[in-house]
């Protein structure tokens, strides 16, 4: 954790110095006001000195101005401190995020991440700021106020030796008890809301399976469960207040006494009697402090061990350090050289031995069933992973190689969830080519079949699409993501499983249109329906990660029976011919 | 004098450390308001009647323990009286006579009174907590237990969220605030009524001097809080269009790699967060120099006594031990005051809180029905629907007068347009939702004479939207059926043609599916929940859109699979793609709420049907 606040704190290096000089000038102030009040009450009130009362009445004043100043400036540094290393954080957290593979990103899953680049940033900054507001303070207090007590009566100091360990005692108890007790309360509450989500999002499914009473159980446990530690963390709690006041209040009582016999005794006056007790609470209150800083860094720790387990995270697919130059490269010549793709520690691989390749101006299909690895395949080309074995060529040259975002200019990709963005409906196919011009786009749209749907719309293009694109159906969901990769004009295509949604005469015209005007590019499809694909120059079929059949659809029918399987399943035997 | 603090608490946020809240800082969102203050907060108050007695013991414990705690000052007042004197004749030059005796004896009550406070205040705040968690634990429970009770109706109309906020960040609040800010008030008011009758007892000048600082606190903290309100709402927008931008940018992360936007979007996300750092900067500040300024009113007020006390000495209108006194006192008094504001906001919320909780309990229930007739030994599966009449909403009747004879062992699907009303006949056999008129039988028996949970037994459903919970593929496969046997999850896994798949993943069976299922894909989804539907072998089987994200060929075997578990079973499908349903023994075809034709797929394909249609259309065949 400190290393990841101390990395965030660059340039704001002077308002954490500020900020921590002022709240020590506020601490100084606070302890010099007792040290006054002794003055007054020894030099001025016992020797009926009314002038000196009102002289040391007004540097009281001064003392509490200059604590006040220093304190709001105090709080204008921490402020600015500690939001910004939240800032800070969050840049540094969405940048990496930025830089992960697609593989990172799925394994620690979008929920979660997005849940560690906002909730757990500002868990470390809240942390930051009551650092920098109290629990700086207490240190201060804490030596401060020994040294003006040791100052004040010298004789009394022992006393403080002996308040000390009843407090630090209690310190140590509430620490090594409450500190798991805190951890595992944080978890029984998310159990609880675990199990309330799980049963809200699958109630008609529990209800189908008669699971109510199973539901219910697994929520008492958890929720009997929550009840018995956040009793014994209530009950701790209650314990410490009492037992604090109690150990201060003997300690007054003792100052009380064993002064009175030294002031008998000449050695020391009462207000510094006074003034003592003061400083003892103030020890022993910030040594409290303290002890509440152990509470509030874990939750800070754990938040900022969230983080940095993303930071730490190494992107497994990296930029070559030397490139191939991809001007070098012309065309759109795609390979697959023997390659296989399988999980860590998987015990079936998901792409075995797979070689074929595609040229500029051919449509290249990929058929299978559901898992059979077709969106592994297609992933690989604009390396979303790195092969586990052989390699993916592009022009000859392996894609490894090339740095990413070069070799993603040249792809246009429609991916099987059809994710829009907020902004209009220009904007989401200009996603595609940043400098699109008007024409461009309603080019696209033509093509993809989206115009007349979007030329309804009371905007047009400048329609807006809500977060997700929940105010567009599936199909034109698909078509919009469908004209941001034409707008790209790119040299290859990658359509996985883009047409589903689409019904089969928008699905025809939309082929049709796309093969007329891209001729020159490579294009991969995806698909389930066979009359998507069934034109296309070679038909993979994939069966089980291995390629089962490749060629045209005629060929496949009597070569491939996996493929004559799929085809039987989509059509009546008299339809197939 | 004494500048004594011990009465003082650590100004840390108790609610922040104890871990239970989220979110950011306190004070920075807008107070709720309850709407039915007086109501909600009486029931809130009958949940107290059970412990009754531990909470009157509370109460006066609480009393009692501030009581002893306005005393204490004025105790040791007497004892700093004699040692002033002493101190006095010190200065004159002679050897003291302090009466060690006297003080003893003073201090010896201060040490009983020190020790009974602490003691009082102990006990309360355990036995308090005690009570607030049984509370709790009983609201919880309470709420679940009518989430089970309450229809499907309710969880279709409510958002997720909103139900499980209810659920758990309402009773949380209402938790934390019974355990630490109910008693508060009690104490704070009798602090302020004893503290108030003591230094007006010991000097009147002196209480007016502490009594005008506490309208310039008011005055300061509400004219500061409302400035900083405006930040702060601020900073929650900025907030929201933040996080809205990353969720954005994280789930479309494929589609921002893919074009190369990761520039952009960080130049954005940089934008908003320079945004959020000034507003927010700007809100931690001006609310962080609350404490500070009311810090200075009430040292201002402290050296005022300091000062005016100290001449009194002189003058001999006040002794120094009421002023070392009257000085705690002052400490005593301000801190409940700047602190009842927060507990009236923190108490408001709190029943704002319990409202939506008894909200949801006061929800109308499913119905339970009185003539119960056992559950049939053996289910051959015959369905009628007569006469049924069903709207979601009653003025709007989506279903009139169907009738449909379904005989046992028979394959029926039901095909038709989006909005036609299919799901909502599985919703009313399952008795989700229940129908208006008419009625629904299985083997001759109505379904609502039967238990529901006897009724769902004999039934067998799988989704379109599968769920999940997060467990491991096996947990999940087995749910249907109470013994986990390894070698049936298996069988159910190959048979729903997903074992291949599991066999890839890093743990296999054992893989942990997360909540949002990111790590399988929607068909591979359906598939293990088709495998779970398998394993629990029901008399009657509805699949509603259960294949949609699957392949066709895969759809195939499965059904295949199924025909061999299901034999003589009856079972519904519901189906998008016709070529899965072709050898249906009777096909429903629905348009608005109506079945408007039945029969074979070759029946209907002989003649010129709205189902001839749909299946021409989506092959394209013709």
């Amino acid at each position: 954790m400190i290393k990841l606040i101390k990395r965030n704190l660059s340039g704001f290096g002077i308002s954490l110095l500020l900020s921590v000089l002022t709240l020590v000038l506020h601490a100084i102030m606070d302890l010099y006001l007792p040290t006054i009040n002794a003055n007054l009450t020894n030099n001025g009130m016992a020797r009926g000195d009314i002038p000196y009362i009102i002289r040391m009445g007004a540097w009281m004043m001064l003392a509490v101005l200059i604590s006040t100043v220093a304190m709001i400036c105090s709080s204008y540094f921490s402020s600015k401190t500690a939001m910004g290393l939240g800032k800070n954080m969050r840049e540094e957290f969405f940048r990496h995020v930025q830089s992960l593979s697609k593989g990172d990103v799925d394994k620690v899953g979008t929920a979660s991440l997005i849940t560690r680049g906002t909730n757990d940033v500002q868990q470390v900054t809240n942390a930051a700021i009551m650092m920098l507001r109290m629990m700086l303070m207490s240190p201060t207090m804490f030596v401060g106020g020994i040294v003006m007590a040791w100052q004040k009566c010298p004789e009394l100091a022992w006393i403080i030796l002996c308040a000390l360990p009843p407090i630090i005692l209690l310190m140590i108890y509430m620490l090594k008890k409450g500190m798991p007790l805190f951890k595992s309360i944080q978890k029984k509450v998310d159990t609880v809301n675990q199990v309330v989500r799980e049963y809200l999002s699958g109630i008609r499914v529990i209800r189908a399976f008669c699971k109510d009473d199973y539901e219910t159980k697994r929520f008492d446990l958890a929720n009997l469960d929550l009840q018995q530690v956040s009793l014994k963390v209530a009950r701790m709690l209650a314990f410490m207040m009492p037992a604090l006041m109690l150990i201060i209040n003997a300690t007054t009582i003792a100052i009380v006494w064993i002064g009175g016999h030294e002031m008998q005794n000449g050695t020391v006056e009462v207000g510094d009697l006074t003034a003592f007790i003061t400083y003892v609470s103030m020890i022993l209150f910030s040594l409290m402090l303290m002890s509440m800083m152990f509470i509030v860094l874990p939750r800070a720790s754990a938040s900022a061990d969230r983080i940095n387990e993303v930071l730490a995270m190494r992107s497994d697919v990296a930029d070559p350090d030397a490139a191939t130059d991809i001007r070098s490269l012309r065309g759109g010549y795609v390979t697959f050289d023997d390659v296989s793709f399988s999980y860590p520690g998987a015990d079936m691989a998901v792409l075995e031995h797979i070689s074929f390749s595609a040229k500029p101006g051919e449509v290249v299909a990929i058929i299978g069933g559901t898992g059979c690895g077709k969106s592994t395949l297609i992933n690989l080309i604009p390396r979303f992973y790195d092969t586990t074995g052989g390699s993916v060529l592009l022009d000859g040259t392996d894609v490894r190689s090339l740095k990413q975002d070069e070799l993603r200019a040249r792809i246009g990709l429609v991916p099987q969830k059809s994710f829009l963005f907020t902004g209009t409906i220009a904007d989401n196919v200009r996603f595609g080519k940043q400098d699109a011009t008007d024409e461009e786009v309603i080019d696209a749209l033509k093509i993809a079949q989206a115009y007349d749907f979007v030329m309804e719309m009371e905007e047009g293009i400048q329609t807006q699409i809500t977060q997700g694109g929940t105010n567009v159906s599936g199909g034109q969901r698909q078509r919009l993501a469908i004209a941001r990769a034409l707008v790209r004009k790119p040299d290859i295509y990658i359509f996985d499983d883009s047409f589903s949604a689409l019904d089969f005469k928008t699905d025809a015209a939309l082929r049709k249109a796309l093969f007329e005007r891209v001729k020159d590019a490579t294009i991969f499809i995806v698909a389930q329906r066979v009359s998507t694909i069934m034109n296309a120059d070679k038909i993979i079929v994939l069966n089980d990660g291995v390629i089962a059949g490749c060629g045209r659809h005629a060929e496949l029918m009597k070569t491939c029976d996996v493929y004559r399987e799929i085809v039987c399943s989509q059509h009546a035997e008299s339809e197939v011919g | 004098m004494a500048d004594e603090r011990s009465n003082q608490k650590p100004p840390v946020n108790m609610r922040g450390v104890m871990g239970l809240r989220r979110g950011g800082p306190p004070g920075s969102r807008p107070v709720e308001k309850a709407k039915d203050f007086r109501g909600s907060l009486k029931r809130l108050l009958t949940y107290h009647g059970m412990h009754k007695l531990s909470i009157t013991i509370v109460f006066v414990m609480a009393i009692l323990s501030s009581l002893f705690g306005v005393l204490t000052p004025k105790v040791l007042s007497r004892a700093m009286n004699i040692l002033y004197d002493g101190f006095i004749t010190i200065i004159g030059g002679e050897r003291p006579e302090i009466d060690f005796n006297a003080i003893l004896k003073i201090l010896i009550l201060l040490g009983f009174l020190y020790f009974l406070n602490a003691a009082f205040n102990y006990l309360q705040s355990y036995l308090m907590a005690g009570v607030s968690q049984k509370i709790i634990y009983r609201m919880r429970r309470e709420v679940d237990e009518k989430l089970t009770k309450l229809p499907i109706s309710y969880f279709d109309k409510n958002a997720r969220g909103d139900i499980l906020s209810r659920i758990t960040n309402d009773i949380d609040n209402i938790g934390t605030t019974l355990q630490q800010s109910a008693v508060q008030v009690i104490t704070s008011m009798v602090t302020i009524v004893g503290v108030l009758a003591m230094m007006l007892y010991i000097s009147p000048l002196l209480a007016l001097v502490v009594i005008l600082s506490i309208p310039l606190t008011m005055l300061v903290t509400m004219g500061i809080a409302k400035r900083s309100q405006k930040y702060f709402t601020k900073q929650w927008n900025n907030l929201g269009d933040l996080n809205g931008h990353v969720e954005e940018m994280f789930t479309g992360a494929a589609v921002v790699k893919a074009y190369g936007y990761e520039d952009q979007a960080i130049a954005k996300f940089c934008e908003q967060n320079e945004a959020l750092y000034e507003n927010s900067r700007k809100a931690q500040f001006i609310s962080g120099v609350i404490m500070p300024l009311t810090g200075t009113i009430n040292n201002l007020a402290y050296v005022a006594i300091c000062i005016v006390g100290g001449m009194g000495v002189i003058n001999g209108t006040i002794t120094f031990g009421d002023v070392t006194a009257f000085i705690q006192y002052q400490k005593q008094f301000s801190q409940p005051i700047t602190q009842m504001a927060n507990l009236m906001n923190v108490l408001q919320s709190a029943v704002a809180s319990s409202e939506r909780v008894f909200e949801l309990l006061d929800e109308p229930e499913e119905e339970q029905n009185e003539t119960i007739v056992p559950k049939p030994e053996k289910v051959l599966g015959e369905v009628d629907f007569e006469h049924v009449s069903f709207g979601y909403s009653k003025e709007k009747t989506l279903i009139r007068d169907m009738n449909i004879h379904v005989e046992p062992g028979q394959l029926v699907a039901i095909v038709g347009p989006t909005g036609a009303g299919k799901t909502t006949l599985v919703n009313l056999l399952m008795r989700f939702y229940e129908i208006d008129s008419g009625s629904i039988k299985v083997d001759g028996i109505d379904i609502r004479n039967l238990k529901r949970d006897d009724l769902r037994d004999i039934f067998g459903m799988v989704l379109q939207d599968t769920w999940l919970f997060s467990g491991t593929i096996a947990d999940n496969i087995a749910y249907g059926s109470p013994e986990k046997d390894q070698a049936k999850v298996r069988e159910a896994a190959q048979s729903a043609h997903i074992h291949r798949f599991i066999k890839t993943l890093s743990d296999g069976y054992d893989t942990i599916l997360n909540e949002e299922g990111t790590n399988v894909s929607q068909g591979q989804k359906q598939l293990l929940t088709i495998a779970r539907a398998m394993i629990s072998r029901p008399d009657i089987l509805i699949l509603d859109e259960a294949t949609s994200s699957v392949d066709t060929r895969t759809e195939l075997q499965i059904q295949q699979a199924m025909e061999k578990l299901l034999k003589g079973r009856t079972s519904f499908v519901i189906a998008h793609r016709l070529s899965t349903i072709r050898n249906a023994d009777l096909i429903l075809v629905m348009k608005d709420g109506d079945i408007i034709e039945q029969g074979t797929h070759d029946s209907l394909m002989a003649q010129p049907t709205f189902y001839a249609d749909l299946y021409n259309s989506q092959w394209g065949t013709t």
